[in-house]
Formats: C-alpha cells, structure tokens, sequence
C-alpha cells in the first residue's frame, strides 16, 4: 500500500514536470511576495520549477511587504510589485539595484522591461495592466452603433442601447468606494491632461479638470446598476460575463476571463478596445507590475533569487500562458484580447503617477468622490474638500510643510 | 486569604492586563498628541514606465525620505498638543456648518457623519436587541422538552457565525439580484436596490446586528429565568394576573440586573461598530467610528498612514462609550449601595 502511495506521488510529481522546465536546479531556499492574481500564480509556479522556492500570494501584500522587506534579513528574496508598491520598498531603501545582476543573468531581458529610477534598475517588469473599453460586439452592431471613442459617444450609444432594452445596463463601471473609484477619478482627470500636483507637493485638482473629471464620472452612473459603488472589477467582470452590461472600462487582466467558457456566457462576443478619449489623453493610467530583489539578503541569495526570478518570467511560461496578461517578455504574442490595452498605451495613455503624495491623494479621492456622486455635494465643494483631506494627511505625513 | 497568597493569585493578571491593555492604551493616548514623520529631501529624477514597445520616461521633482548610515528611515517626532483631535473634529467646519443650518454640509464631515449614524446604530439596536432576546428566551423556556436543544441550537446560530462571514452571508443576500432582492422584487412588483441609497443600508445593518447579538441576549435571560422564584408566579397566577402582568410585574424586575448588564454590553459592542462596514461594503454611504479609526491607521499604495489621527479618533471613541454607560453605571452603583 505504501509502496503504492510513495509510486503514485512520484508519477504525479513526474507528471507535473517539476524540475524537468527549469534550467538548473535552485540550491538556496527562496521566498517571494506577491499579488495573488492569475499572472502572478502562473509566473510563481513557473518559479517554482526551479526547488527549493516557496510564493506567498496575497491580496493583502501591500500592508506586509514594507514591513517584511525591512526585517534584517528580509523575510522574502523576491517581491511582486506595481508601480504604485515599489514607492515605499524604494523609499526605505529596502530593495537593491539590479543593474550587475541584469548583466549576468538578464541577456533575455528587453530594455522596455528596466524599471529606472535615476539610471538605475530596481525591478524587471513582466506585464502592463490599463482599463480599456471592452464591449458587446453584437449588440453595437444590432444596433447600428459604431464603436464609441469619447465619452460622449459612449454616453449616446448607452442611451440608444437603453432604449432597445437588450441589457440589464448599458454600461459597467469599477465605481466601488475606495480604491476603484479614485482609479476612475484618476483615469479621467489625467485624460484631462491634469496634474495632480503643483509645487511641494500642493493639491492641483480642484479646477476645471477635476470638474470634467467628475461629470464625466456621473454622467456615466446614469446609465449603471444603481448599485455601482459597491461593484469592484469582479462584479463588473461577472456582470459582463452574464450578458447584463453592454460596455465597461475594465482592466486588460480581465479580459481573458470574457471567452472563459466555464464562466462566461458571451464568448467571443466582446470586443477589446482602445479606452475613451479624454480632451488630452485616453481616460487611462499605464500600470505594470514586476519583480523586485531584497536589499536586506547576502549577495549569494539575492543571485539565486534573480535567477530564479528569471526562469519565473521566460519564455516558457508566456508561451504557456500568452492570454492570462498582457506580457512584457519576449514571447508573447498580443492576440486579441490584448488590442485594447495597445490601443490605448498607443493613443498616449499616460502612466499612473505613482508617489508618496500620490498614495494619500488615491486614499482622499476614494473616501470623498461618493459624495458627489450620490449628490451630498457638488463638484467644487467635493473637490475642495478632498483637497483639504488630502492636506491634513500629507501635513501629518510631513510631505507638504 | 493573607496578602502574598492573594498576591500571587491576582499578579499574573494584573501584570496580562498592564501588559495587554494599559500599556497599549497609555501608548495610543501619547501617540494621539504627537506625530512622527519621516525626514523628506526634495529631488528631480527620471522614472519610467514601460509601454508596449518603448517607456514613457517623466522627470520630475520627488520627495524622498532621508536615510541615515544603517538604511534606516530618518523620522522625527515632535509634540503637536491636540492638533491630530482636531483635524478628526474638525470643528471649524462643524460649527460654520452648524451656524448656516447646514445639516447636509455637518453630515459631509467624516467624524460628524459617523457619529450619527454609529449612535443611531448603538440606540436602535438596543431595545431590539432586548426585546428580541427576551422572546427567544421565553419561547426556549416554554418549548417542551422534546424540542429544546434543537431549539436552543438553532436560536443560538447566528451568534456563533463568525460576524464578518454573517455580514457578507447576508449582504449577498441582498446584492445585486441577490435571493432576497429577487423575492422583493417579487412582492412588490418593482425594482428593488438595497445598495444604491443610505437608508436601505443602515437598515440592514442594524438588522444584520440584531440578528447576530439577539441570541446571546437571549442565552443570558434564559438563565435569569431559570432563577425566577416559582412561588411568586404561583401567587401572581392565583391573584389572576394575566401572562402579561407576570412578566411586567414579577419575570422583568427579577431579570433587571440582566438587562442592564446586556444593556452596557450592547453599548459597549455597538458603538464600536465595524464589522458591519466591512461586510456591507457600505463605506459609500454609511461609516462608523471604528471604521473611521481603521482608515486613519491602514496604509495607502505609497505606504503613508495616519497613526496619530488613528490615535485620537480611538481615545475619541473611547470616551464616547464612557460617556454613554455613566447612566447605566450610576444605576448599578445606586442599587450596589443600596444592597448594603
């Protein structure tokens, strides 16, 4: 029976392949920390072909990461990060330059995938992650509708579609509380062509930007679930996936999960596409995330780490999993699902401004946008008062004097 | 008992609570007068983004906090008096509000807002909670005894859900097109959004906590019953009291010293109300205290938090829930010195 057992366990370890993918084999124990979304498991379990690795996959790997990475040693060797959660892995000093190791271990590496700080490397990005219009091919076509381009036509092809009656809603938005809906705020007040901040580090957004920002934004939840600022990707997702919306801005990594046939009762019938157009840019942020090394670890693991980290994100693993995102590394091949997020980087999206000031300025948005939108205040008290938030917390933080 | 035995009965104890709740209290209470930064150095540098074929590359002016020989962050701390209570307060906002008569401009400040509703939440809540665990503890007490364990087991279930998953349970309930929302739908013959408005919420909040409290009201009262002098109910039967008059006249008096004791509980627990906010969602619309003192103290993306407003909006919050026992206080400590 042991016997038996002990078989069985070897056939399956065979048959998952361990070791057999990576190139060598890992002799020093390696930790990582990260996101715990579809590309970071795929790239992690790539990684763990190597032995002797173990991946901590966590929604909630913001909060334990500056911590983690400040312990001495540093409780990872590798971290997942965005653009937004390197800042204070950078601030703090907790996370090396990687420019010698990308010269001996990086020859597969493209200079697109560098993420530069003053000239010097500090992560390797694997992917980039915008919201893009995604909508009903089928339904616009119905209905004689071209594919919207502004948010204006988009407003006009969500009055036609209301009036045909075929969706729930025409129109899906990420508009929970919190950290979605200042992602929204963001995406329009950038494709405004604003800034969001003036000298030290001064509030910028209570001006005629901010205000088109926010129309915009409640113009768009006319035509939305009422529930709209409870839903997060997920819901617009599954709500995209049940045939109740006709056109949302929703995140590239989301896009794989319309043709899932398991979940999906539309596939092949949503078309990606390039995002609004606000009067400047794309109603969008550029986001990528990456892989970052531990400064508080010896020389010896944190090469073994990048190696690891490299197998982790080659070619192999994007052939094997071309359509979980939209992929940085050479090898991937942009299909369909990744026309929208190219159009819209190609439009001239700009990036999401990652920065301390940037963190708390996300966090005002999140708490005080709701109010607007559920018609508590108008738009130049909502902004003014998100302003005044954002000042007491960045005076409390020392960023502004 | 001679002082050293009682010593060492009482001393692992006390030194647990000096331990886990004085300390930890006497260290809030300082943070909230003082506020720790990081020293920050103005820089222009290049960071880059990368795009499908080439990077975006911005240069920029940054702040950077300064790191000393070790790599450690440079912070310093200074003493700010009162300052962090009044950027929770808020009170130059709350009174020009007040002074135009501007309930709508009051309620937009986060403080002012989720004091009202977490006291709305506290006072609501209380008389349902005791009046729905006195019925469950009389039905228990007069169900017979074939069906009493499951009974009891089943009055018993919501208090023994975690609350976090009770909340989500029934907020699914309600989402969306959820069982519940579709049966409304139903009965009323028109569309229904328990998420799209305040009220709606804050009903099932308080729904949501009474649901989940009433049982153990309900355990409580039902031991008090246990105790109810049956020589008392046998007189008040002869002297033609009705089942009404019984409980007013002999079962509520004998159970006061219970009510009050789920009384001060029940203040305590719900004006520290949060899990419901998490459960629901409902931060859009409806925030509590606690919430409040949570948000302050959760780190954004770029890892700033609020330590030193979380500080004062939980010694806020504190003495909020001493000033709503002193009433109840002051009752036991009249009938404790009354019984001598």
């Amino acid at each position: 029976m042991l016997k038996k057992l002990v078989m069985a366990g070897a056939m399956s370890l065979m048959a998952s392949g361990a070791w057999a993918a990576c190139a060598y084999e890992n002799t020093t124990p390696i930790k990582s920390l990260s996101a715990g979304f579809q590309a970071w498991k795929a790239v992690t379990d790539a990684m763990a072909e190597c032995g002797n690795f173990a991946a901590s996959l966590d929604q909630d790997f913001r909060e334990k990461q500056p911590e983690a990475f400040a312990a001495k040693p540093s409780l990872y060797h590798i971290g997942g990060v965005a653009n937004s959660t390197m800042i204070p892995l950078l601030n703090a000093g907790t996370i090396r330059p990687l420019d010698d190791l990308v010269a001996k271990y990086g020859q597969n590496l493209t200079p697109n995938q560098l993420i530069k700080v003053d000239g010097v490397t500090y992560a390797i990005a694997m992917m980039v992650n915008a919201q893009h219009l995604m909508y009903r091919e089928d339904i616009l076509s119905d209905l004689g509708i071209a594919v919207p381009t502004t948010y204006a036509e988009m407003l006009d092809a969500a009055a036609k579609i209301k009036e045909a009656g075929v969706v729930d809603y025409p129109i899906g938005g990420t508009f929970k509380t919190g950290w979605n809906l200042a992602e929204e705020f963001v995406n329009n007040f950038l494709g405004e062509g604003g800034d969001f901040f003036t000298q030290g580090n001064m509030p910028n957004i209570n001006n005629e930007k901010g205000m088109a920002a926010l129309e915009v934004m409640k113009a768009l939840t006319e035509y939305m679930d009422p529930e709209y600022l409870v839903s997060d990707s997920t819901y617009v997702q599954q709500q995209f996936q049940q045939g109740k919306i006709a056109m949302a801005n929703l995140w590239a990594s989301r896009a794989g999960a319309m043709n899932d046939e398991a979940e999906s009762q539309v596939v092949g019938k949503v078309i990606m596409a390039a995002a609004p157009m606000g009067s400047a840019a794309p109603a969008s942020s550029l986001w990528w995330d990456g892989i970052v090394i531990a400064s508080n670890i010896s020389d010896e693991e944190a090469e073994a780490a990048f190696q690891v980290a490299m197998e982790g994100i080659d070619e192999e693993m994007v052939k094997a999993n071309n359509d979980l995102a939209v992929w940085l590394i050479p090898g991937y091949e942009p299909g369909a699902l990744a026309a929208g997020a190219a159009a819209t980087a190609a439009a001239g999206a700009r990036p999401y401004p990652a920065s301390g000031p940037m963190g708390i300025m996300h966090t005002a948005l999140g708490n005080g946008i709701s109010a607007y939108l559920t018609g508590a205040k108008d738009a130049a008290t909502t902004l003014a008062d998100i302003e005044a938030a954002y000042v007491s917390a960045a005076k409390e933080a020392g960023l502004v004097k | 008992m001679n002082f050293k035995t009682f010593a060492a009965f009482v001393g692992p104890s006390v030194f647990m609570m000096l331990l886990f709740i004085a300390f930890p209290l006497a260290t809030v209470f300082k943070n909230s007068f003082y506020v720790t930064q990081p020293v920050y150095e103005t820089v222009v540098a290049e960071t880059c983004t990368p795009g499908f074929l080439t990077q975006t590359c911005v240069t920029e002016e940054k702040s950077i906090p300064r790191l000393d020989e070790d790599g450690e962050i440079v912070t310093t701390t200074s003493y700010v008096g009162l300052q962090s209570y009044g950027n929770v307060l808020e009170l130059g906002r709350a009174w020009e509000a007040l002074s135009q008569g501007s309930w709508a401009a009051f309620q937009s400040i986060d403080f002012w807002k989720a004091l009202r509703f977490t006291l709305m939440f506290t006072l609501v809540t209380l008389p349902l909670v005791l009046g729905g665990g006195l019925a469950i503890a009389l039905m228990i007490n007069n169900a017979s005894r074939l069906v009493k364990g499951p009974v009891i087991f089943i009055s018993l279930l919501p208090f023994i859900i975690t609350p976090v998953i009770g909340a989500l349970s029934i907020n699914w309930l309600f989402r969306g097109d959820g069982i519940l929302t579709a049966f409304l739908e139903w009965y009323l013959a028109r569309d229904v959004a328990m998420f799209a408005q305040a009220w709606t919420i804050e009903v099932l909040l308080m729904v949501y906590r009474v649901w989940s409290v009433a049982p153990f009201a309900a355990i409580v009262f039902y031991a008090g019953l246990q105790t109810v002098n049956s020589d008392a109910l046998e007189s008040a039967v002869i002297d033609g009291a009705s089942r009404w008059q019984r409980l007013k006249y002999v079962v509520i008096p004998h159970l006061m010293p219970l009510i009050v004791f789920i009384s001060m509980i029940h203040l305590m627990d719900a004006y520290r109300a949060f899990e419901e906010v998490v459960g629901f969602s409902s931060q859009g619309y409806v925030i509590t205290l606690q919430w409040l003192t949570y948000d302050f103290l959760v780190p954004d993306e770029a890892g700033n938090r609020s330590i030193s407003r979380a500080s004062a909006s939980a010694m806020l919050t504190m003495i909020g829930i001493a000033l709503l026992l002193i009433p109840l206080l002051r009752r036991t400590w009249r009938d404790h010195k009354g019984g001598h």
